[in-house]
């Protein structure tokens, strides 16, 4: 919510002409959430300090942003960090109080606008997302900056419940006043996770001009890009591009994932298409014409499918709506001919429930499912699947709980996934294939998925039954 | 000419063009039964005559057809229907919705059909068509008995047309819907007719052998109490005295004290009597051999008997059915070959097992019909309910028991077999289960998706019939496929509760008159305010010991009981926590002699525990600590800054730096607040239970008690554990006595100064209404600090709390009272012991209303 500018030059007071606004005036700026106030707390030859103080209206906040459609929790909230956090409303109101500096403009001295200045920044306070200190650092250091970070706690009196994700931070360096706002206009915002203004083509040109002459030098700049135009992917794309100037970009990966990924999480994500890949694989040996995919998510095992010419049908099943949602998007459904979509079918549905929906399948995939079920609920996930809908061909996977040592990241007990509710061995997972076969009358046959480790076993693990003992 | 047709029947019109059929059908016919080919045709063409619309019309004629034949309407299809394949269809349609064909023929000469004809513009296909018309219509006349149609009527000239005044329609022979009962519902008798004797004394009948004449058959049974007996077929056959059976069973009918269905077995006989060819085996080699003695008048009285008695009868207002195999809903109240062949043999799915006996398929499994069903059949070892249905053949003849099912008593009275008179070929049923679970718990052990996908609506006894919208059901879908609990526990959520009306004082936005005043201006005359603990909701059903866990719901291996939260999530992410928790509370209980004076081996108890820290550890760190951090952390630099810009003599900094002044004094007001209802958990000890409604018990849903009832029950089972448990302090406020008002405002002040929540005002008695409209459950006003938490540390400055004002209850009332109904509704379903799916669909309503979008703060 503060933030302050000071500088040591000769003499400090420039800094009111560089900046623009008069030292002895309080002066305040209204915008969309509330008020900017800006004021000099300290002006000596020696030493001038400038403050853009945000005052939000908490109330006007929340009001507003249940008017706009807006999806996001924090800005519904009056209970609300907003007020407190330098946030994407900072970098509004530098931009509308300090344009003409922005600009590279000073109508008095021309001179200061080239002239660099040391200048000492202090913001109170920075949330710092999943990557915390070292984001911070990361963004800042490689245009020269010195960083110094000072951690809020949550609360005194619960020393137990840990640090907090704010944090003060001072920023050291000598540089052009417009070189300063700008760093400071792109990164604030590339800090906070919640956008409070909607993110629409026109961000890209803001990004881009007030990242001229750096940005595309920072080795940090595509995270920032994708940072800074949170939630938009083709906008990120599309940035990129224009950021490299006609040079390809690699971001084919995985594009919707904006933070920084952890070393579990990339190896995770590569053993999730190893998995993919081969549950396609035995599909396709099976020849089968249809397939039912239970727990679908967002289409990934669906868009390998319809590559294989000889399956007529794919009922994608999922229990979230907004997964389904998701997955008709990735599959480009709505553009599809309507030949395709003949053949893809998305239907929301629950594991817990029977349903007539999932009978007469030749193939059913639970592709990392299982472990997402309450072990109690695992009784009825066995019936309706194995009972009811019995299916010619079902191909289960899960992940191998031994394997879980070799993620180093990963604490011993420690599941590999928050909602999973648990994890098996090798062993656990043979017996309750087998017990699943005595039950239902099924066949099965275990095989492991990635590299397989001695005495370990792969990551995961895959069982294949077939019906009929 | 009279014309008399069934109540429900698919009539088809037939006749030439220009024969009069639709003025016919105006006449007599309401315009929504009437669907013509031709008003189809117009539909999907915007021509009536256009016979390239033919296929398509005839697919639009077909389909409203169908809907109405479905939903049991008479429906009347005004085409010309003068060829046989035309009429196939007809006949086809009446069999799959079991109706019956009537057939109207208007039969005017070609002449008067022409000359109509003529005079309509509209219709100039040539007179050819109209001839052949009239000639396929002529030769098809005798056949159409053949094809199918039970009712044939054919009108020859428009004297004829015009003679008939009135269609009658009658009802079917299977509709007793005026009866209500009492009945006593007798099962698979077999010539066990000791054992009949035994049971009808049982139940309160006088048995006297007379002298048999043409009205009675040899017995005398007088009924108690305006009861009438329903025998439910297989009289006769393996049992050692089956024409005794006979005997009884017609002379009750013939004296209008019985009611009776035939069984496979009867007809079997029947077929024998009237000289069919029939194998006497399965016990009519035995009956056979019986009737022998028995003279030929008696014989021929039985064959009329068997031959005269209507496959299923449908009583009491539609909420019985009784047949002797059981009957599907679509099949109720039908009839057709198909309906009658169902009652008889149930349904089979044409494979032999083991045994050599056919397979049954249970059709009941499957039932959803309002309507219960009693029925025999299939021998059982018990009777016992299955989506309401009963089977009450307990195999008296293979030495099981004689049943009677009492109703609307739903009671069961037995005799045991005196012997073993026939060795059943399988032995009795096998159960499908090794666990004491019941029939209806084995099979509620997988929910269908269809019980709860979709727009649904779900009737309730509070409230009748509340609607929940597909988008709402989706959601509560993932919720409850993710999170909750095994259904088998979850018998009940709470409802949300909304806050008092805003109060018109400067300084509060809530404040107790509006909450009190909610039920005064009602006309409610007393009403408890009881203290709002802060921690999280958490509804919790305990049992005495885990056999009762297995028998009451059906759950085996998962302990005492449960603790789940307002969207059934479980309270405990650690299990052996939990079944600590459980375990204290359930040997409070004991201690307490809960079981014994509540004659209940299980309860459900709606409670808050503390402290709120326990589950909303994430909320806490995320939301409330955060904002308390980043504002202690952003503060007292900006008001440095400001004091060194006051202290430089900066105009107009004043103001503003004595604004963050008071807003730092927000920030730690409300940190204070929030921390008070936080404290850490280190051992049970550490948790504080506060019930508050005993919601139900054995046979008992505890909504028909006043809440003082519930608090003085709670207040005594918490001395057994004053460590865990927490009676809930409350003040009665009688609307007489101002003194009682007064005193509950004050007494809030007083919470809530001290940093307690508020207190939540209820109606004094569980369930109020005004008029026939339901109130709000409770009401809740929460105290000044308290509102930090919920509106924002600054909500309280004079610029604040004027905008906050300004908020609408009516959606989260609305929302209350439904879930409210759906809730209590759950409950009784619960306790009447109702299929899982019914509690099912009212616990998931609540949950899909609490996805609808409405102000949290409130």
């Amino acid at each position: 919510m503060l933030l302050q500018i000071t500088t040591t030059h000769q003499p400090a007071t420039d800094l009111g002409y560089v900046l623009h606004k008069h030292p002895d005036k309080f002066q305040s700026v209204e915008f969309s959430m509330g008020k900017a106030h800006i004021f000099y707390p300290e002006v000596s030859e020696e030493k001038t300090s400038i403050c853009l103080l945000l005052d939000i209206d908490p109330i006007n906040m929340v009001r507003s942003g249940r008017n706009n459609d807006s999806n996001n929790f924090v800005l519904a909230h009056y209970v609300n960090d907003r007020p407190y956090v330098a946030s994407s409303f900072l970098s509004v109101a530098l931009a509308k109080t300090f344009s003409t500096a922005m600009n590279g403009k000073c109508k008095d001295k021309p001179e200061l606008v080239d002239t660099k200045m040391p200048f000492e920044v202090s913001i109170s306070v920075v949330s710092a997302p999943s990557g915390g200190e070292n984001l911070i650092r990361n963004l800042f250091l490689p245009l020269g900056y010195t960083v110094s970070l000072e951690r809020q706690t949550l609360d005194n009196k619960f020393p137990e419940w840990g640090e907090s994700k704010y944090y003060k931070l001072k920023l050291q360096h000598t540089l052009t006043t417009k070189e300063l706002l700008s760093h400071l206009y792109v990164l604030i915002p590339t800090l906070d996770n919640d956008k409070h203004y909607f993110v629409s083509s026109n961000e890209i040109e803001k990004l881009l001009q007030k990242g001229e002459g750096w940005l595309k030098d920072h080795p940090k700049k595509e995270q920032i890009a994708k940072r800074y135009l949170v939630n938009l992917n083709s906008l990120t794309r599309q940035a990129l591009e224009r950021l490299s100037e006609g040079e390809a970009v690699n971001n084919a990966k995985d594009e919707d994932d904006f933070l920084e990924k952890t070393e579990v999480e990339k190896r995770k994500e590569t053993l999730h298409d190893v998995r993919i890949k081969l549950v396609a694989e035995k599909i396709a040996a099976l020849a089968a014409e249809n397939v039912l995919d239970l727990g679908c998510g967002e289409g990934k095992l669906i868009r390998q499918l319809l590559k294989q010419k000889q399956i007529k049908k794919i009922v994608g099943m999922d229990v979230s709506y907004g997964d389904l949602l998701k997955a008709k998007e990735r599959l480009h459904y709505d553009q599809m001919s309507p030949k395709q979509k003949e053949r893809i079918q998305l239907i929301q549905g629950s594991l817990t429930y029977k349903d007539k929906r999932f009978e007469g399948f030749e193939v059913a995939t639970l592709v990392e499912v299982i472990e997402h079920l309450d072990p109690n609920r695992l009784k009825a996930l066995e019936r309706v699947v194995f009972e009811f809908a019995q299916p010619k061909t079902v191909i289960l996977t899960t992940p191998n709980k031994e394997y879980n040592v070799m993620w180093e990241k990963l604490a011993a007990d420690q599941l590999r996934h928050t909602d999973h509710r648990f994890e098996w061995t090798r062993k656990e997972f043979a017996d309750w294939t087998q017990q699943i076969c005595e039950n239902y009358k099924y066949e099965v046959s275990l095989l492991p998925i990635g590299e397989e480790i001695e005495n370990i076993g792969g990551p995961s693990q895959m069982a294949i039954f077939t019906y009929g003992n | 000419m009279e014309i008399k047709i069934p109540e429900l029947s698919l009539v088809a019109l037939m006749g030439a063009s220009g024969s009069g059929k639709s003025s016919f059908a105006r006449k007599h016919f309401k315009p929504t039964e009437i669907v013509s080919s031709d008003t189809c045709r117009g539909l999907v063409s915007d021509d009536e005559n256009s016979l390239f619309a033919t296929s398509d019309a005839f697919d639009v004629l077909y389909y409203i057809a169908r809907k109405r034949l479905k939903n049991g309407l008479l429906t009347v299809i005004d085409a010309t229907n003068v060829q046989q394949e035309s009429r196939k269809g007809i006949i086809e349609l009446a069999r799959e919705y079991h109706c019956l064909p009537v057939a109207i023929v208007l039969l005017l000469s070609e002449d008067v059909c022409q000359a109509r004809n003529q005079h309509r513009p509209d219709r100039n296909f040539g007179a050819h068509v109209i001839r052949q018309q009239y000639i396929q219509l002529k030769k098809s006349l005798r056949n159409l008995k053949k094809e199918g149609f039970r009712y044939v009527y054919v009108l020859r000239s428009e004297e004829e047309v015009n003679a008939v005044q009135h269609i009658q329609r009658e009802k079917l022979y299977n509709d007793k819907k005026d009866e209500t009962g009492p009945f006593d519902i007798i099962g698979d008798i077999h010539g066990c007719f000791d054992e009949l004797q035994e049971l009808l004394q049982k139940l309160g009948y006088t048995i006297v052998k007379v002298e048999a004449n043409e009205q009675n058959f040899g017995f005398n049974v007088s009924v108690p109490d305006n009861r009438k007996i329903i025998f439910l077929g297989d009289f006769i056959d393996r049992g050692p005295d089956s024409p005794n059976v006979l005997r009884l069973v017609m002379s009750m009918v013939n004296a209008g004290t019985a009611y009776c269905v035939p069984g496979n077995h009867d007809l079997k006989l029947q077929k024998y009597l009237v000289g069919k060819k029939v194998q006497l085996k399965h016990g009519l080699e035995i009956t056979v051999q019986q009737l022998t003695n028995e003279s030929e008048a008696f014989k021929q009285s039985v064959e009329n008997f068997l031959y005269s008695l209507i496959s299923h009868y449908v009583f009491d207002d539609g909420k019985l059915v009784v047949a002797h195999a059981g009957l599907k809903e679509e099949m109720q109240g039908r009839g057709s070959a198909a309906v009658r062949a169902f009652c008889l043999y149930g349904e089979t799915t044409g494979e032999i097992d083991e045994f050599g006996l056919p397979v049954r398929y249970n059709w009941a499994k499957e039932y959803r019909g309002k309507a219960k069903v009693v029925y025999g059949h299939t021998p059982v070892p018990e009777a016992e309910w299955l989506n309401k249905t009963i089977d009450i053949d307990t195999g008296c003849v293979f030495g099981g028991k004689l049943t009677a099912f009492r109703y609307p008593e739903e009671e069961l009275v037995s005799v045991s077999a005196r012997q073993v008179y026939c060795e059943p070929a399988k032995p009795l049923q096998q159960q499908e289960n090794t666990l004491a679970f019941s029939s209806q718990q084995a099979y509620d052990d997988l929910l269908d998706i269809e019980d709860v996908i979709g727009k649904r609506i779900v009737q309730t006894r509070l409230r009748h019939n509340i609607t929940l919208r597909e988008e709402n059901s989706i959601a509560a879908l993932e919720v409850m496929s993710r999170f909750s609990v095994n259904p088998k526990w979850l018998m009940y959520l709470p409802p949300t509760m909304s806050s008092c009306a805003t109060s018109d004082l400067p300084d509060f936005l809530e404040y107790p008159a509006q909450a009190l005043n909610y039920y005064k201006k009602r006309g409610v005359q007393k009403v408890i305010c009881e203290e709002k603990h802060m921690g999280s909701r958490a509804i919790l059903v305990i049992c005495q010991n885990e056999t009762a866990a297995t028998q009451r719901f059906g759950i085996a291996n998962e302990g005492l009981g449960i603790c789940y939260t307002r969207t059934g999530r479980n309270f405990f992410n650690d299990t052996a926590v939990e079944k600590a928790f459980i375990s204290r509370v359930n040997m409070a209980l004991t201690k307490s002699g809960f079981w014994e004076k509540f004659d209940t081996n299980w309860v459900c108890l709606d409670a808050e525990l503390m402290p709120w820290s326990a589950k909303a550890q994430s909320l806490l760190k995320d939301q409330y600590a955060a904002v308390g951090a980043a504002a202690s952390g952003a503060l007292p630099e900006v008001q440095k800054t400001l004091q060194m810009a006051v202290a430089r003599g900066v105009e107009d900094a004043t103001p503003f730096y004595e604004n963050f002044q008071q807003k730092t004094a927000c920030i730690h007001q409300y940190i204070h607040a929030y921390q008070h209802y936080c404290w850490q958990v280190n051992s049970l000890d550490d948790y504080k239970l506060a019930p508050f409604h005993i919601l139900a018990t054995e046979a008992a849903v505890h909504t028909d008690k006043n809440h003082e009832w519930h608090m003085q029950n709670i207040a005594e089972i918490c001395p057994a554990d004053p460590q865990l448990l927490m009676a809930t302090p409350y003040k009665i406020v009688d609307f007489a006595d101002q003194n009682t008002f007064d005193d509950a405002v004050a007494w809030w002040l007083q919470l809530t100064g001290k940093g307690g929540e508020g207190m939540v005002v209820k109606p004094y008695d569980f369930i109020a209404y005004q008029k026939q409209e339901l109130l709000q459950p409770a009401i809740k006003c929460r105290g000044k600090e308290y509102l930090r938490i919920i509106y924002g540390p600054e909500y309280d400055l004079a610029e604040n709390i004027t905008r906050l004002k300004k908020r609408g209850l009516s959606r989260k009332q609305s929302l209350a009272i439904r879930e409210f109904a759906l809730g209590v509704e759950a409950l009784e379903r619960f306790v009447r012991r109702e299929p899982l799916r019914r509690i099912h669909e009212s616990v998931f309503g609540v949950l899909a209303l609490e996805s609808e979008e409405v102000d949290p703060r409130l």
